[in-house]
């Protein structure tokens, strides 16, 4: 039988199949490239994947209470938490006994802090019984459970005992219910009190902000970038220069700058009054509210919508134009039907810039968003930085990072991102 | 090639920057944590100054007070101190002591003695309001309005800021619990006496809100002490809350129109805390700090450039006139006679209890 | 200012157009010109001769300096180009890439508005005259240049427009396609009895297609004559030079006589021509003969006629003629052409040969 020479493996000149030796030499290219981006993946790795990373495992972990209080949690697991009567006595001298050792260790604080997120009161309550509890001494102060309720009322409260029982697990899914208003208990996730309910109005509100914000950046760059991509070089290159100036200064300086502008006693409304638009007692409010944020984020994040719009706009031809009115359309029907459509997508990438950066921002809301004008990311800051609830910032950043995913698969699904174009 | 270059020369870009972030403490630096402002540049000529002078350790200031106890735990995690001494109020203090987050000073060995040979626990007295706390100042936080701006009866108690209808106008408030709860239920017909009382009942923290929202939409928050005194310069607000020796130098140093609304001014302590878990070269210079600038003689010496009370007895004779200015400086604190008359005492326990369970609440009211 | 003719026949006219651009010099210099309707007309020139300014002021998207342009004897100076009613095929075809070819043709109809089903029809028929009934569904990236071209001219006929102006359409095809859709453009509006106004650079495709040509140059027309007497009788010497290939000698008339001119050439040589563009004895002249009216077969020759010494250069066989180079009166460039018969010599390079010509066939222009 022989060999048909259609189907036999294809040999390099030394005789090597010629798949194998294809491959030795294209492998000995992966890896010098790969070499030459080592030090841009490690980077990537330690500055972005591993934050992402720990910021996800954060929103979950939850392994505090067990650690500090481990012979509570230990002794509650044969309580039922749904009968509705108080945990037995022994659960009572675990608790002391727990609480003892941690106000030793000055551990208590962070328990109770972290117990506090679900219900408001348990950080004082374990300041008050650790002060108490560190004078305790064994077996002679038994029995605990009279004791502790003497010490804070709340101890003989079935609610605390379920919080306890509720988030004693190592993993959590507590915070991202918090995120979204809701809370664990034990008949399940549950809508947080009224009074507490206040995320999900800020995810919503930063929401509504950043598309508004993303509407007045197409309106307001859309001339400009038809502009720049018409006028002759020399005044296209200045007004590029204007563009462009807002990214050479600093931002706190701008935003700062849009207080002096927009408050009451400020250039804006000074100029209306005096021009008698506006009367001396009915100076407009435009700052520390939602209409200071869409004015200074609109300026900041103006650029991100110009320049994708204005490197699509430069790409269409002005026959086209021509060609429209030409065959009869009016100027308007010429640009609507004709010049706009070839502009969807430089607004689609502009788009998702400015409503991804929106979403995502923090120092200007901050500094003129008041109380009313503040985005969820505000929030995460806060729990970052000053409430300390990390767990809780790290699930509403997931949720944010998750939310901004979804839109842009959204995006694609609809207009398909190989149409979004931010260069030539 | 050119890519190489760029490769590697930002990776060794990344290594410097990173090993600059982790050196931090150079062997004669201390940083000391305050609030900026009037009073930083009061410990700076107070304090700072002559310690240096003396010493030729280079001081750092960081304005990072009003976040510190949050910016300690944070600290604490990641388990890299890089504060020496940090000026706090009484109640996170206590906070953070409890919390660990602060070492015990022992006034008996740790602290200067009085001229007249009084222990400093004595000295101060009812001051050392905790183990951590070595208290430098009595201030207090009270309303600055506008004369120009609230017609022709100025206002003349607390209660007026909560009445918009007499005062029409933007208020600044700290956007924080503290204070702002006891004056909700002060003009709400509580008793002094039995404000937090009130307040630790939910009912009680309800009705502080309810008050609260009758004047929600007129209130700029602020969160730095600073920010009241420039909307007050600016005519942003009619009348707002701030520590009274930011509003002294307003007036008093910038000659601004507005003028102090001492009633219901609360007293509060401020003073020094050394972090826990220095290595013991810091923590042996942050106690020499302490020693050197709590004693009679530089605390009286800080109330020449701001009008706050000092902690120790034995300094209160030694109160006198403006370094500058040349003003009588006793009327002007908030513990002359007068003004202590009109003042409401500030529960520092019950604040270092409940500032976190209060804290999550009112933010979330805020966000409302 | 001249009269304006009203000739009912007169379709477009072009009336004293000036055009600048700065202010400084004329693009366009004191254009006139008539057009009868049904008309075929190029405008053939240079790059810079002004042709295009010429075409871009007649569809409306340039102004005119001065001057009036008219369409079925009105002024359409301050009519704006939608309402002007030409149909336009550009360059680069100009198609909407986001629409289909079928909505490409059905826009100028949709901002006509007219009906649904009435713009379906003409946008049937328009395709298929074009021979593109399949391709409506397709967008315009998806067809080959050719393709692209005939939705171009679809689109611009398919309202039903009088007159139709292209800016050199067929620029960026290949050889072969470009001739068969000079022949197709030229059916369709022999057919439809459009008037064409239609802009190229290249020679043959004006000689083909059109009625008449005017050919452009710094601004003016320099002759607007039907193809072959633009080609047979050049009014000046750059139409000479410009239209198809021409062998030039220069030299200073000596006598006019009974419509003969007697030109002496620069080596002292005289021959006879057809005075065109010169008056009187003296004047310098640049004498214009075309390659294939050479002949140096004496048989064939004129008695009397003056002739010239040539030298062979080289010989060029391309099939349907020979070409073959000749050093004339110092010129090293004379071409002659001659039919590839089989009576036909070839001449060898070095050969010294007479050559001449017929009078007619000789024409002294402007120097």
């Amino acid at each position: 039988m022989s060999v048909n020479p259609a189907t036999a493996p294809l040999l390099s000149a030394d005789g090597m199949p010629l798949k194998k030796s294809l491959g030795r030499a294209l492998r000995r290219q992966k890896i010098r490239a790969l070499m030459l981006i080592a030090p841009l993946l490690l980077f990537v790795f330690v500055a972005f994947i591993m934050p992402i990373v720990s910021m996800l495992f954060r929103s979950v972990e939850n392994d505090i209470v067990a650690d500090t209080l481990p012979q509570t949690v230990l002794e509650l697991q044969s309580w039922d938490a749904e009968l509705g009567e108080l945990p037995p006595e022994v659960v009572y001298a675990a608790l002391a006994s727990d609480i003892k050792i941690a106000a030793k260790a000055r551990k208590h604080t962070k328990v109770g802090l972290r117990l506090n997120y679900e219900q408001s009161g348990v950080a004082s309550l374990f300041k008050k019984t650790a002060r108490k509890a560190k004078k305790w001494d064994g077996d002679a102060d038994a029995p605990f459970k009279e004791k502790l309720i003497e010490v804070h009322k709340s101890w003989g409260e079935i609610e605390i005992w379920q919080t306890l029982k509720v988030h004693s697990s190592n993993y959590t899914s507590g915070y991202f219910l918090n995120a979204i208003d809701m809370r664990k208990t034990v008949s399940g996730p549950e809508f947080q009190p009224e009074e507490k309910q206040v995320l999900i109005l800020l995810f919503k509100r930063t929401l509504v902000m950043s598309l508004i914000i993303m509407g007045t950046c197409i309106l307001l760059g859309y001339p400009v970038a038809w502009l720049l991509a018409n006028l002759p070089a020399r005044q296209a290159n200045l007004l590029m220069i204007l563009v462009l100036l807002p990214f050479w200064t600093s931002l706190l300086v701008r935003t700062s700058a849009w207080k002096v502008m927009l408050q009451q006693q400020g250039v804006i409304n000074d100029l209306l009054v005096q021009l008698g638009l506006v009367a001396d007692s009915a100076r407009l409010v435009m700052i520390n509210n939602e209409t200071g944020t869409i004015v200074a984020m609109t300026h900041i994040l103006l650029p991100f919508m110009i320049l994708p719009m204005y490197s699509v706009m430069q790409t269409i031809p002005p026959t086209y134009l021509r060609a429209a009115k030409s065959l009869g359309a009016t100027n308007w029907t010429a640009f609507w039907r004709v010049y706009f459509p070839q502009t969807v997508p430089g607004i689609g990438a502009g788009s998702i810039l400015v409503f991804i950066l929106a979403i995502g921002y923090y120092i200007t809301p901050e500094i003129v968003g008041g109380s009313k004008g503040v985005f969820i990311s505000n929030r995460i800051a806060y729990s970052i930085l000053k409430s300390l609830n990390w767990g809780l910032g790290a699930a509403l950043a997931s949720i944010l990072l998750v939310a901004v995913l979804v839109l842009y698969w959204t995006y694609d699904k609809i207009v398909g991102i190989d149409n979004v174009k931010l260069g030539g | 090639m050119l890519t190489r270059k760029t490769i590697l020369a930002t990776a060794a870009l990344s290594l410097v920057a990173g090993s600059a972030f982790a050196g931090g403490h150079m062997s004669n630096e201390m940083t000391i944590v305050s609030w900026g402002g009037a009073y930083s540049n009061s410990q700076l000529k107070a304090y700072h100054e002559p310690y240096s002078a003396i010493t030729g350790v280079t001081i750092l200031n960081d304005e990072s007070s009003g976040t510190a106890t949050a910016k300690l735990r944070a600290m604490n995690e990641a388990n890299n101190i890089t504060w020496d001494v940090v000026d706090v109020e009484a109640g996170p203090a206590m906070a953070l002591c409890d919390e660990g987050l602060a070492m015990v000073i022992d006034p008996d060995t740790m602290l200067a003695r009085a001229p007249n040979d009084v222990s400093a626990a004595d000295d101060f007295g009812d001051t050392l309001v905790s183990e951590c706390f070595i208290p430098q100042i009595v201030y207090s936080t009270t309303f600055g309005y506008r004369t120009d701006l609230v017609g022709s009866t100025p206002p003349t108690s607390v209660c007026d800021v909560f009445d918009t209808e007499a005062y029409p106008g933007k208020r600044s408030l700290f956007s924080y619990p503290i204070n702002n709860m006891e004056w909700a239920l002060l003009c709400d017909g509580v008793a002094k006496a039995d404000i937090y009382d009130v307040l630790e009942t939910s009912d009680g923290q309800d009705q502080a809100f309810a008050k609260l929202d009758t004047i929600k939409d007129h209130v700029i928050w602020v969160d730095a002490g600073s920010t009241t005194p420039q909307l007050l310069a600016d005519g942003e607000v009619i009348m707002g809350a701030t520590y009274n020796g930011r509003l002294f130098s307003l007036i008093e140093e910038k000659k601004q129109p507005v003028a102090m609304l001492w009633d219901g001014q609360v007293m509060d302590l401020d003073g020094w805390i050394i972090p826990a878990g220095l290595s013991p070269e810091r923590q042996a210079r942050a106690l020499d700090y302490i020693m050197f600038a709590t004693d009679t003689t530089r605390l009286a010496d800080q109330s020449k450039y701001i009008p706050y009370g000092p902690a120790r007895k034995s300094s209160a004779p030694l109160v006198g006139k403006h370094a500058e200015l040349g003003i009588d400086m006793a009327p002007h604190m908030p513990t002359s006679p007068a003004n202590l008359e009109r003042a409401f005492l500030m529960n520092y326990s019950f604040w270092a209890d409940y500032r976190d369970d209060f804290d999550a609440k009112f933010q979330a009211w805020l966000a409302k | 200012m001249a009269e304006t003719k009203i000739d009912s026949n007169v379709f477009v006219q072009f009336d004293r157009v000036q055009k600048s651009y700065d202010g400084v010099s004329l693009v366009v210099k004191d254009l006139s010109l008539a057009m009868p309707r049904g008309e075929f007309l190029t405008m053939l020139g240079p790059s810079g001769s002004g042709k295009t300014t010429c075409l871009m002021m007649l569809a409306g998207f340039e102004t005119a300096t001065y001057g009036d342009i008219m369409l079925d004897g009105i002024s359409i100076n301050n009519i704006p180009p939608h309402k002007r009613g030409i149909g336009m095929v550009f360059q680069n075809y100009a198609l909407f890439p986001h629409m289909t070819v079928a909505e490409n043709l059905a826009f100028p109809l949709e901002v006509r508005k007219i009906p649904k089903t009435e713009r379906e029809a003409k946008v049937k028929l328009a395709l298929e005259m074009v021979q593109m009934g399949d391709f409506g569904g397709r967008r315009p990236a998806q067809l080959s240049g050719g393709q692209q071209q005939r939705v171009a001219l679809a689109r611009a006929l398919v309202f039903e427009a009088e007159l139709v102006l292209m800016d050199e359409p067929l620029g960026a095809l290949d050889k072969q396609l470009r001739e068969h859709m000079q022949f197709e453009i030229k059916r369709i509006a022999n057919n439809l009895g459009i008037t064409v106004v239609y802009v190229t650079h290249d020679q043959t495709e004006a000689l083909t297609m059109s009625d008449r040509v005017a050919v452009f140059d710094d601004g003016r027309i320099q002759q607007l004559a039907p193809p072959d007497e633009l080609y047979e009788s050049p009014q000046n010497s750059f139409v000479a030079q410009f239209i198809g290939e021409n062998n030039t000698l220069e030299g200073v008339v000596k006598e006019i006589v009974n419509g003969v001119a007697l030109v002496q050439l620069d080596d002292g040589k005289l021959i006879d021509c057809n005075p065109v563009n010169v008056s009187k004895p003296g004047e310098r002249t640049r004498v214009s003969i075309r390659p294939e009216r050479v002949e140096f077969n004496k048989d064939r020759l004129q008695e009397g006629a003056h002739t010239l010494k040539a030298e062979v250069l080289e010989f060029i066989y391309m099939g349907d003629i020979f070409r073959t180079r000749l050093r004339v009166a110092g010129n090293d460039d004379f071409i002659v052409k001659t039919r590839n018969a089989p009576d036909q010599v070839r001449l060898e390079p070095g050969a010294q040969i007479d050559i001449g010509w017929l009078p007619s066939d000789c024409r002294a222009l402007d120097a």
